[in-house]
């Protein structure tokens, strides 16, 4: 692992030049005044798994939402070099977003839940219920098609959310502590079928968390971020092959690759 | 996971996450049943009968023992002889209030809701009607139905309006709250996938208002009846009306108090019905998904 304060690098590079999102000098201040990021330049490159690693409150989940569109940057600009943009200029990213909730309308079944970003673009109902029901099943949801949320455990109901966010097969999946609430076997096994996901979906995958180990896990690259105010402070290569399993989370070189992050994430904090 | 777990659970096998957050999960046991009703129901069902049938007999019982005359307090037995004998007039009096109190309910619904919708799409609108409509809830309807009976003329479309201005504020106000409350999140991914004002109100705001709409629906059925029969005393002083409110008039006027007193039955058994109605129509839309509507065992 090598740790890179060149924030500007071109990142994975596999997929060629291009980078599928392109932040540059972006800061955010909200109206009362804080500063919930700053200056921030990043590149993020098709296919690749990255986690924004750090502290509450050093704006990795501000970050995630302006990737989404959800809030303007105060400054600098997020591009899309390589999506489509509308005639104002403006990039229409193909997108999944999961938050940190499950986020799901208890008033629909798992299915219309599952088939909700369908149902919004005006899909046919019979082709959405198929796509949305072999998402369900790649979630390992088979069966709960006709379930209520409250029917649910707290690892299904992220479950739902996920195939959710991937039913569009968007171009990049934004999540937000996904697995923060969760317990800690539900959350490694959450880990194992999401990476299987991303291995054979191959889509760009962004993870906001705080946990040093869970960010080894599943990312290739992990963005080391501060606190007062949100900024990068570190971006590391995690060097080890894909897929990943169990056999990896007990080895001598994730252990090695968690020290390093963790060392990482203390010099953010506290210098 | 143990045989014992997994039958208990009624997990379908190989789930993902069988096993963890089981206490999350609600569980359902299959209560006993007698004559379709559920053991735990039958004490909540008898305790009143029981007191019911004591009051009913001690009335009945003092009446008769202290010869009180049936102009000053008629018996049950004597009631339930009238409610039979005029059943022809008080039937036909029972569904005049009947129709004037569900046209009023369908019209406070009507208006409440989409005033609510109109409201929560602009700021402005609300902002400007809302204390209105808060005064028209205000003024007691007593006060102003002599005056809505001068203006509109015909009778029955004041007493509709009078029952109305009573019963629609609860929805209004309820579903401007329903509205209001969809999960922050759930709006944001509703931004995020580009949704439109119309797809956003029906596939969230419209769904999230429901029990909150339902418990305006629950109040304003009752109030909706008062409205109805409030108006009818103020009209049925001018003479015109044949509601039950005006059978509890004239009744007075006569000194036929046993057949007041089957008016009054029978306008308590409306609003009862009505809460039955209205308490029904809310588990049919709630009970697959709302709290409120879900059986627990803790």
């Amino acid at each position: 692992m090598s740790a890179a304060t060149d924030m500007t690098r071109q990142a994975g590079g596999v997929h060629g030049s291009r980078p599928l999102v392109s932040i540059r000098g972006v800061s955010k201040q909200f109206a009362n005044g804080t500063i919930a990021v700053r200056d921030v330049n990043l590149d993020l490159a098709r296919g690749e798994f990255v986690s924004l690693l750090g502290p509450s409150g050093c704006g990795k989940s501000t970050l995630l939402r302006m990737i989404s569109g959800l809030g303007e940057p105060s400054r600098g600009t997020i591009d899309w070099p390589t999506s489509i943009h509308d005639a104002t200029g403006h990039a229409e990213p193909d997108l999944g977003f999961v938050f940190q909730e499950p986020t799901l309308m208890p008033w629909a079944t798992t299915l219309k839940n599952v088939m909700l970003p369908l149902t919004l673009k005006g899909m046919d109902k019979r082709e959405a219920e198929a796509k949305s029901a072999e998402m369900l099943g790649l979630v390992g949801l088979k069966g709960f098609e006709g379930s209520y949320p409250r029917e649910l455990s707290g690892g299904m109901k992220m479950r739902v959310s996920i195939a959710r966010a991937l039913v569009t097969h968007p171009a990049i999946l934004l999540m937000d502590e996904p697995f923060a609430a969760l317990d800690e076997i539900t959350r490694h096994r959450l880990n194992d079928d999401l990476l299987k996901l991303w291995w054979e979906q191959r889509f760009t995958a962004v993870f906001v968390t705080h946990s040093v180990f869970e960010s080894v896990y599943l990312s290739q690259r992990i963005v080391v971020m501060a606190a007062r105010p949100g900024r990068i402070m570190a971006d590391l290569d995690v060097d080890a092959p894909h897929p990943r399993d169990d056999g990896f989370r007990t080895s001598a070189q994730y252990a090695d690759l968690c020290r390093v992050a963790s060392e990482a994430l203390m010099k953010a904090m506290y210098g | 996971m143990s045989e014992l777990t997994a039958s208990h659970l009624t997990v379908p096998a190989g789930s993902p996450d069988s096993g963890t957050d089981a206490e999350n999960r609600p569980i359902f046991v299959e209560e006993k049943r007698v004559l379709g009703i559920g053991v735990s129901t039958w004490p909540g069902i008898i305790a009143p009968l029981v007191i019911g049938v004591f009051a009913l007999g001690f009335w009945e019982w003092i009446v008769a023992y202290r010869e009180i005359p049936p102009y000053v307090l008629p018996g049950p037995w004597l009631i339930a002889k009238t409610l039979v004998n005029d059943w022809g007039t008080l039937s036909g009096s029972l569904w005049i209030t009947l129709r004037i109190t569900f046209a009023a309910l369908i019209a406070a619904v009507t208006v409440g809701v989409a005033l609510a919708i109109v409201f929560t799409q602009s700021k402005w609108l609300e902002m400007s009607l809302f204390p209105y409509a808060v005064i028209l809830q205000v003024t007691p309807v007593v006060s102003i139905a002599p005056l809505i009976i001068i203006w509109v003329g015909d009778i029955n479309l004041s007493l509709l309006i009078c029952a109305w201005l009573v019963a629609f504020f609860p929805i209004l106000s309820n579903t401007i709250l329903g509205l209001n409350s969809a999960d922050h999140n759930l709006v944001n991914l509703f931004q995020l996938y580009k949704a439109s004002r119309w797809q956003t109100l029906r596939h969230l705001r419209l769904p999230a208002a429901m029990p909150y709409f339902l418990g305006g629906l629950k109040i304003s059925g009752g109030l909706a009846l008062i409205g109805a029969v409030v108006a009818e005393f103020v009209a049925g002083s001018g003479g015109n009306a044949s509601g039950l409110a005006y059978r509890i008039l004239e009744s007075g006027y006569q000194l036929r108090i046993p057949r007041m007193f089957a008016a009054l039955i029978m306008i308590s058994m409306t609003g009862i019905a009505i809460f039955l109605l209205t308490s029904w129509i809310s588990h049919i839309f709630l009970r697959k998904w709302h709290e409120s509507a879900i059986k627990r065992e803790n």
